[in-house]
């Protein structure tokens, strides 16, 4: 039997990585920046976290090097892509590739050392899980309330009428990478110090993309990446239910599940926007289009 | 201050020239890396550059360097095309993982039958399963308007999962004692990929490189397909108003890239890899995006390309040997190539002032 | 009456080329003030520099009285520069408040700013919903968004770029009265435009601009619009020769041509009907945004639309794509050069390709032929005058003149049955619009079908035999252009589109 209390509070385990990302990556393309390699800064923030958690005994400590670890190295996307002008998908892929990599090799120390213990917040949910879904009203809020965030709305809608009324496209936009890339971090720290509790080569396994995939779920909207997020995790348990129930469908292949849900959910969602007549929801409408002004 | 201009066309000059500028860079920053970490960087970039094909050992890695720049070559030649048209392909490994197993499948399918029509209903066969493979993305995007981009790179996923049920379960070698994994292609000959000129590390994979090079050639440089390919990518709006249809151009794409990738999957089962395994995908699909931009889409630049990122591919092998390097170095060191090349090609694109 | 703004000696330059050159003069408070010049001219590269999007390499700006010299647009918003865009300016995705609130230094609470917008708006007889969003407004309203986001920070000086180019003769008419009640309350405009007659009935002075330089500073009213015009170009200005031209049989048929919007911020194609017949040209006007590009798109194969809707000499070429259509006759050069009638990044070797490729037989059995191609290239650059090194110069290299001559030259030399053009003399220098002109009627005299579609209805009116107009994707019946007036012709455009003339007493 199983207790529906139980797969629930599971659920929000397995969405938070996911949900983390997918926020960030949200006020990123809100700015009109499609940053690919969510994936890459995931890992980063994974192993920086799992690492700073590993040394200091605290998990808090390890987000917090997480989330600088995710910033930083999403400033090189940053810095290739406002400043050099580069093609966002090539260079968010190359992110990826990079952070794959450096974290292969950095991380070979941690294998097979665990995670200190993550204190439980109310609820027996973890203060992570309680952050995430704090942070979806918040950043909700900044959007659609806040001077600042009409203004990163207006740069990523129409970087050149923002630029015309004299709004610094860059600076902003920067600034949106560095958050995606501190809250991808936060996520992919969340998979190694709450969820694995060790670290191991590649072990975000498509969660940054997946992650991409929700912002797209989501119509650019904070509340729709809570809801793909809580999809997505749901389509965890299950799967993982599944293995533990022992149906006879090999492992390798349940484990395909949260792809294919993925692929599912993309293609529902795109055909509603191509083949429905709303206007709303769309893209922003300057989305990966690299900026640069004559002066 | 800087300033930079935008040029109205491409410089020539930097376009060959910035490449080689990313791989010095990535040198000198591979180097700083690598004395970072407390080795020599001068011993670790003669490891990696100059001793597969000049040093001790390299009787034995210099044929290795066609054995990996064969897949390499062949599946960039694929992703080359469709990225010129704007149609980011990104889930090659997967296409090359289905071709893999297809072609595999036929072969253990005849086993233990004899006839020389097996090998090519192979390669017919993988070049189709990742023509199918890469067709699924085209399709859901002509479709649903689903992003290629996020679909073909799941598949990756997909297929990875796919090729460990296919070891551990229809596949597997009943002869192997229980352990995962098919039977040894190598071992069965009609179905095998051996190396034609011994000590050259020359397949059938790697001719189908160098058919697809030219091929590739002929269709971007003298073929109207070609060009409607550069519009689609140059200017979207401009190709339809040749007449080019954007949906059969995204089939076209990935189809073909899924063709060549699935192949290279093939010539990697039944010949320097020899079976499937769990862990038969190896990075190639990942890496030739690399050799594709490297090579600045253009087949010249994908065969030198393809070239220098298998070099690094058995320097990085022969550093884990002989310096203790870590394996994932060669990894970053990819990863890092990438940027420069991105980077640097702002050069191509604009002029750089200094003002005031 | 005190002077507001003051130019001494401003220059900028780009790589190439001299955009402005020792560029004086002033604007008083009450004044509109007309700056009149050519594409080209440094109309809009001056402007930039008064509201700070571009530093210029000398001289000096006042504002009353005081030095001036903006770092960015925020800096001239707060010193009391207001601007009008012609493009770039409005975010179609955000509401009309918010559109507002973006072009503010320090806009007032949600609530409170509505209630000024709607408060202003109603001074104004501008009507407007606050919390609408702008991808649903008309180009009549969007610029009201324009023009309100100015009006509530009450600017000292008010820059307006071209704002009739996307409206009616009655909607322009209706923005003068706002600009002059404007003007009434002390506040300086500075007025955009190489439209002589409205800067004659409208402006109190002229300061015309030409490559660069200020040719001089005149009352407009003093002056026939022939005179402004040689002082504008430099030269009398070139008139076309419509001579020896007569309509034969129909050519193309177009019949109850509907189409869906191709996406959700185009136009729906509504019921179309026309015929053309050899040797004729056919104006079609209209505001932007009413269904030019969808049009030319259904004719030109970009778009297909359902059996029996357009015929070429009785072929049913509907559901036919563009290449097709070009076989057959039906040629098509679009609006936009970059990118869409041209790939800017291309040579006009292979520019030729995009629409030459079968026409001209410059592919055979898909094999480009590069020879044939250039061969070709060389020819539309010696006939139609391309000024360009060579055939292996990037399209985008060029100027807009010599682009546009060679985009309308290549189809031009594909003799065509019928040829479509949107917008043929956009942005091109007085001299290459002419000559483009002259091309378009010498086409027709050879008998072939002519459509221009265009939204300068100077240009329809000294073209076109007969006139239609475009209006939310419907076609008028078209008229005899002799003896057309503006005033009819505004009011087939659609008249004022519910504006109201502005009711505040100044």
């Amino acid at each position: 039997m199983i207790d529906p209390l139980s797969v629930f509070l599971m659920l929000l385990g397995a969405a938070t990585p996911i949900l983390f990302a997918s926020l960030g990556e949200l006020v990123a393309e809100r700015a009109g920046v499609l940053n690919l390699g969510v994936e890459g800064m995931m890992i980063c923030g994974a192993l920086a976290g799992f690492a700073a958690a590993h040394a200091s005994g605290s998990p808090a400590l390890g987000f917090l090097a997480a989330a600088v670890g995710g910033t930083a190295i999403s400033l090189i996307f940053a810095g290739l892509s406002q400043y050099l002008l580069t093609n966002q998908v090539a260079t968010g892929l190359a992110l990826t590739l990079f952070g794959l990599g450096l974290t292969a090799m950095f991380g070979k120390p941690y294998e097979g050392t665990k995670a200190p213990s993550m204190p439980m917040g109310p609820l027996g949910l973890n203060w992570m899980i309680w952050l995430g879904l704090i942070a979806v009203p918040l950043v909700w809020w900044f959007l659609n309330r806040s001077r600042a965030g009409l203004v990163l709305r207006a740069v990523g809608e129409n970087h050149d009428a923002a630029h015309a009324l004299g709004y610094p496209v860059r600076r902003i936009r920067v600034l949106a990478i560095a958050f995606g890339g501190a809250m991808a971090g936060l996520g992919g720290a969340y998979i190694s110090i709450a969820t694995v509790l060790q670290w191991t080569e590649g072990m975000t396994a498509g969660a940054g993309w997946i992650a991409l995939a929700i912002v797209v779920f989501s119509r650019w909207d904070p509340r729709g990446a809570l809801a793909g997020a809580w999809l997505f995790g749901g389509v965890t348990v299950l799967q993982l239910r599944l293995q533990a129930a022992g149906v006879s469908v090999p492992v390798q292949l349940l484990s395909m599940a949260p792809y294919l849900a993925t692929i599912l959910v993309l293609v529902l969602i795109s055909a509603q926007q191509k083949f429905g007549r709303s206007a709303g929801g769309a893209a922003p409408g300057s989305l990966g289009r690299p900026f640069h002004a004559l002066r | 201050m800087l300033r930079l201009e935008p040029r109205a066309s491409a410089s020539l000059g930097w376009q060959i020239a910035t490449p080689v500028l990313a791989v010095l860079a990535t040198m000198i920053a591979g180097g700083i890396l690598f004395a970072a970490l407390g080795f020599d960087p001068l011993a670790a970039i003669r490891t990696i550059f100059w001793d597969p094909l000049f040093g001790t050992a390299a009787g034995y890695s210099r044929p290795q360097l066609l054995v990996k720049a064969g897949p390499l070559i062949l599946i960039a030649c694929g992703l080359a095309l469709g990225f010129r048209a704007g149609i980011w392909n990104i889930g090659a490994e997967g296409q090359y993982i289905i071709g893999g197993i297809c072609g595999a499948a036929v072969a253990l399918a005849t086993y233990p039958n004899e006839g020389i029509w097996i090998f090519p209903a192979m390669i017919a066969a993988g070049a189709l399963g990742g023509m199918a493979w890469g067709l699924i993305p085209a399709l859901l995007r002509n479709w649903f308007g689903a992003s290629e981009i996020l679909v073909s790179l799941m598949l990756v996923y997909v297929a990875q999962r796919i090729t460990a049920w296919m070891s551990f379960g229809p596949l597997k070698n009943p002869e192997g004692f229980g352990f995962p994994g098919s039977r040894n292609l190598q071992q069965y000959e009609p179905a095998s990929n051996p190396e034609l000129i011994a000590g050259t590390g020359l397949h059938w994979g790697v001719v189908a490189a160098g058919v697809a090079l030219i091929a590739t050639w002929f269709i971007v440089s003298r073929h109207i397909l070609g060009f409607h390919i550069r519009t689609a990518g140059a200017a979207p709006r401009a190709a339809r108003f040749a007449g080019v249809k954007p949906s059969w151009l995204v089939a076209l794409c990935l189809g073909f890239s899924g063709a060549l990738a699935g192949m290279a999957g093939l010539f990697e089962a039944a010949g320097p890899g020899g079976q499937i395994t769990e862990n038969f995908g190896s990075g190639y699909g990942f890496t030739a995006i690399i050799v594709a931009f490297l090579g600045r889409l253009h087949p010249v630049g994908i065969l030198l390309g393809g070239l220098l990122l298998a070099l690094t591919y058995i320097g990085g092998e022969l550093a884990q040997l002989t310096m203790q390097m870590p394996a994932a170095s060669v990894q970053v060191f990819q990863g890092m190539l990438l940027f420069f090349i991105l980077g640097f090609d702002i050069l191509t694109r604009f002029r750089i002032r200094r003002v005031r | 009456m005190t002077e507001v703004f003051r130019a001494i000696g401003l220059g900028k330059s780009y790589p190439g080329v001299r955009a402005n050159d020792d560029v004086s003069f002033a604007v008083s408070a009450g004044e509109i003030h007309a700056l009149l010049g050519e594409n080209g001219a440094g109309k809009s590269t001056l402007v930039k520099m008064i509201y700070g999007l571009v530093r210029p390499d000398d001289g000096q700006m006042q504002l009353s009285g005081a030095e001036y010299l903006p770092a960015d647009p925020r800096a001239a918003r707060a010193a009391g520069v207001a601007m009008v865009f012609q493009h770039f300016s409005l975010f179609d995705a955000l509401t009309v408040a918010e559109n507002i609130a973006l072009g503010m230094e320090n806009p007032p609470p949600r609530r409170e700013l509505s209630r000024r917008i709607a408060q202003t708006s109603s001074d104004y007889g501008l009507p407007l919903n606050p919390n609408r969003r702008v991808a649903t407004l008309s180009a009549g309203e969007r610029q009201r968004v324009e023009i309100l986001r100015c009006l509530l920070q009450s600017p000292r000086l008010l820059i307006m770029d071209e704002p009739t180019s996307v409206l009616t003769p009655q909607e322009a008419e209706i923005l003068f009265a706002t600009l002059r009640k404007l003007a009434g309350t002390g506040t300086a405009i500075l007025y955009i435009s190489h439209k002589l007659e409205e800067i004659r009935s409208h402006c109190d002075s002229a300061t015309i601009l030409r490559h660069g330089k200020v040719v001089n500073t005149v009352t407009p009213r003093d002056h026939s619009a022939r005179a402004l015009a040689a002082m504008m170009v430099g030269a009398e200005m070139r008139t076309v020769d419509r001579s020896n031209r007569q309509a034969g049989a129909p050519v193309l048929e177009v019949s109850h041509l509907s189409l869906d919007a191709p996406t959700a911020e185009g136009t729906r194609l509504q019921d179309i009907s026309l015929e053309l017949r050899a040797g004729e040209i056919l104006g079609v006007g209209g505001v932007a945004g009413n269904g030019q590009e969808e049009l030319l798109s259904a004719l030109s194969g970009e778009a297909l639309s359902p059996a029996g809707t357009v015929l070429l000499e009785g072929q049913d070429l509907s559901r036919k794509g563009p290449e097709t259509r070009r076989q057959a006759g039906l040629l098509a050069a679009p609006e936009d050069r970059l990118g869409h009638a041209a790939v800017p990044e291309f040579s006009l070797t292979e520019n030729t390709l995009l629409t030459g490729a079968n026409r001209q037989g410059l592919v055979r059995r898909g094999l480009i032929d590069p020879g044939a191609a250039r061969r070709f290239a060389e020819a539309v650059i010696t006939a139609f005058d391309v000024r360009t090194p060579g055939p292996g110069t990037a399209a985008g290299a060029l100027s807009g003149g010599n682009l546009q001559k060679f985009v309308i030259g290549r189809e031009v030399l594909g003799k065509p049955r019928v040829l479509v053009v949107n917008q043929p003399t956009w942005g091109v220098d007085a001299g290459a619009a002419a000559a483009i002109r002259q091309s378009l009627l010498d086409l027709a005299r050879g008998g072939a079908g002519v459509i221009v579609i265009s939204q300068d209805l100077d240009e329809l009116l000294e073209l076109s035999d007969r006139f239609a107009a475009l209006n939310d994707g419907r076609l008028s019946p078209p008229r005899a252009t002799e003896g057309l007036t503006i005033e009819e012709i505004g009011l087939m455009l659609g008249g004022a589109h519910g504006m109201e003339v502005a009711h505040v007493e100044a």
